[in-house]
């Protein structure tokens, strides 16, 4: 009898959760400190960002992807420029190309940096956070100096980016590059051999190749248990064939290796960074098409035309072929999609969002059975999770 | 009557007196305590610390503590108000309560009694019920889990603590605490930080346990637990339950003083060392074991519970115990048990 009232602890753990990365709210059961359930309740960030797009123009849809995954704005909006790219059949110009790859992997290092911070401080060592925002802070002025916002940039647009960058900006940016890598490893020093961050990294949160697949992950969570799948090199997208980088791929897939994984992406993207700079070369940032690609000012003193593409292109938007499109970048967190289908008006028919860390997050409960308390969070950080792209 | 008064009345005023002034010193230190460890803590990261009250933000902490005392108290409906209430002096009061009989020079003590140590021992002990208290009486999840893990971290520390000063005491062979530092007098060579190098090693990570500090903080680890057994608390109170805590990391960095860096005692018997006061060598002892601290909780991520447990358990204890084993036989087989 006495068994019956033995009670399992449900707890809600979130969503003012300081481990919580955002808004989400896991529903936990206890067995003590074993965790037997984990629900994870999504949602609370919901913004409807795919039915908003549906009745804006394809320009301005660009800043609705800025808002998904927050930290690291740009390559949501180039995944975006991509599938309008395709619809339209324009190409950009090689400087547009490199300035989007560059900044591409400013956002993964701006992501990977708070990743690894943070689930640092999910198993408590609080001091290289502030060491990673020293570096977040100044790549963010790299950001609002190419575009005028720290983080919702609205810079690479269907055609190209939006503004050229000035030579002084690409010089910064070069001598950034080596003062982050010494960063990197005062970071990796603090941790990688940390016996207490080992302990609680080490086989927790364990992903193995064939779940990885089932569960359709992406990005870091694929490569840390193995599998060199990037869509950088698997099918590559602007000038990334070009570039020359390595793949970092873990053995365990356990929070651990996730993390090395993390660590060597970033020194990876301050490879491609670099290079992207010296391969720089004057010309033109983004698609000649006046129909598509909104003209310069100076140029619209003078030309009459300029005047209309500008006027057309600010009121009703350019109108894009009908057909369907899916174009998907590799982002910091995995595989960032849109589904785009145009029925050939001004707006998108349907925009179709493919978050990576939603289906990240959908395996919360099948990783964190059987694991204790503080292992949740430990999971959930190494998960890479943002509420702005999982809710939407 | 007037017997009674002189023999009696005198010296409880004189001792009233004396700790009085003890604790207001205490307090006011450890105010000082706390920026700094905010400092160092700033520090580790690139950042600056408090630094807009007062001078160099000396005064943050009396900032703070007019935060705490002007801020309403909110007392959960669920809660048990007397426990709840209770909770946070009791914290405060067994935190001070051990500086009575810490010496902190000879004769500056003020009350030197001949079992000190296990004076500060069950003082210690009896701190965690302050916590469990705290984080029963909240009626809340979030405190229940953090009551329970530090109840069983308590006592897991406590046990090879225990064995660590056993170690000590049987080389002094004394249980007073001013015997204990004058028996390391004359160098550091004589402090028992070398013989004992193990044993005060583990005394010290039992210390950082005990006090709840980083890497042990897992009462309050607010990646899991959010604040632990505070959650509920705020105000006064809560400054209470931060205060003792400080007030106990401080009594626990003076016992290791005590026990294995020669309490006040120079380290070098010679001429320009000697000048300073015995005091001053206490404190400096003090701070620089209280600087070890809080670089620990800038520097390290936290243990999981049952890597904690394993490292109490499986780990200190089985060497503290061996230590035990090994200087009392040393003691009895070279003829040098203390009389």
């Amino acid at each position: 009898m006495a068994e019956n009232q033995i009670r399992n602890i449900n707890i809600n753990f979130g969503p003012q959760h300081p481990a919580a990365h955002g808004v989400l709210r896991l529903v936990l059961e206890l067995d003590g400190e074993v965790v037997e359930r984990c629900d994870p309740h999504i949602g609370l960030l919901h913004r409807g960002t795919e039915k908003l797009i549906e009745s804006k123009t394809y320009l301005q849809a660009v800043p609705y992807f800025d808002r998904l995954d927050y930290v690291a704005p740009m390559n949501q909006e180039h995944a975006y420029a991509l599938a309008v790219e395709r619809l339209l059949g324009i190409e950009v110009p090689i400087r547009g190309q490199l300035i989007r790859v560059l900044y591409s992997e400013i956002g993964r290092l701006l992501s990977h940096i708070l990743n690894i911070t943070t689930q640092a401080l999910d198993v408590g060592a609080m001091t290289p956070v502030t060491w990673g925002f020293e570096q977040r802070e100044k790549m963010m002025v790299f950001y609002e100096r190419a575009c005028g916002s720290r983080m919702h940039a609205a810079y690479v647009r269907p055609g190209g980016v939006h503004q050229d960058l000035p030579e002084q900006l690409l010089q910064d940016i070069y001598d950034f590059c080596d003062p982050c890598d010494q960063a990197l490893d005062d970071i990796e020093g603090l941790l990688t051999e940390n016996r207490i961050f080992k302990q609680r990294n080490v086989d927790i949160g364990i992903v193995s190749q064939q779940e990885a697949q089932e569960w359709g992950f992406s990005g870091v969570m694929v490569r840390g248990s193995g599998l060199a799948w990037d869509l950088r090199r698997s099918q590559p997208y602007e000038c990334y064939s070009d570039l020359e980088f390595d793949i970092p791929i873990g053995k365990n897939g356990d929070c651990y290796d996730r993390y090395l994984v993390r660590m060597e992406e970033c020194r990876q993207s301050l490879k491609i960074i670099k290079q992207c700079i010296e391969k720089m070369k004057p010309g033109p940032v983004s698609s000649l098409d006046g129909k598509i690609v909104p003209p310069k000012r100076a140029e619209m003193k003078r030309s009459m035309e300029a005047l209309i593409h500008h006027f057309k292109l600010y009121t009703e938007g350019y109108h894009v072929p009908a057909g369907q499109v899916y174009a998907a970048v590799e982002a910091p967190k995995g595989e960032f999609g849109v589904f785009l289908v145009s029925d050939g008006s001004n707006k998108p028919y349907r925009c179709k969002i493919r978050a990576p860390g939603f289906a990240h997050l959908q395996t919360m409960d099948h990783f964190c059975k059987g694991y204790m308390l503080a292992d949740v969070a430990a999971i959930l950080g190494s998960l890479d999770i943002v509420f702005g792209e999982v809710d939407r | 009557m007037v017997d009674i008064l002189v023999t009696y009345g005198i010296p409880a005023a004189i001792i009233a007196a004396q700790s009085v002034f003890l604790l207001v010193c205490l307090l006011v230190f450890v105010a000082f305590i706390l920026y700094a460890d905010r400092k160092v803590w700033a520090a580790v990261g690139y950042r600056k610390g408090p630094n807009v009250v007062g001078p160099f933000g000396l005064l943050q902490s009396f900032a703070d503590l007019a935060k705490f005392m002007f801020k309403e108290l909110i007392i959960p409906a669920g809660a048990n108000k007397g426990v709840f209430l209770i909770a946070p002096l009791l914290s405060t009061t067994l935190a001070l309560s051990a500086w009575a009989v810490i010496p902190m020079a000879d004769g500056v003590v003020i009350s030197n009694v001949n079992v000190g140590i296990l004076f500060i021992f069950a003082i210690s002990s009896l701190e965690v019920y302050g916590i469990i208290m705290a984080g029963w009486a909240s009626n809340s999840k979030y405190p229940f889990l953090g009551a329970l893990r530090s109840a069983a971290q308590m006592v897991s520390y406590e046990v090879s603590m225990g064995f660590v000063i056993v170690c000590v005491l049987m080389t002094v062979g004394s249980l007073n605490l001013s015997d204990i530092v004058n028996s390391q007098a004359g160098g550091f060579w004589n402090w028992y930080f070398l013989p004992h190098f193990p044993m005060f090693v583990i005394f010290f990570i039992s210390t950082l346990a005990e006090s709840n500090r980083p890497p042990f903080d897992l009462p309050e680890a607010e990646a899991e637990l959010v604040a632990g057994y505070a959650v509920e608390y705020s105000s006064s109170p809560y400054m209470m339950m931060f205060m003792a805590e400080y007030v106990a990391i401080l009594s626990l960095c003076a016992l290791t003083t005590i026990l294995f860096l020669g309490g006040w005692h120079a380290p070098i018997d010679i001429a320009p060392l000697t000048w300073v006061p015995p005091f001053v060598w206490f404190w400096a002892k003090v701070i620089f074991l209280f600087f070890i601290f809080a670089v620990i909780k800038a520097i390290v991520p936290r243990y999981r519970y049952d890597q904690l447990m394993r490292l109490g358990w499986k780990v200190f204890l089985p060497i503290s115990l061996f230590w035990v084993v090994a200087t009392a036989s040393f003691l009895v087989f070279t003829g040098t048990v203390p009389q």
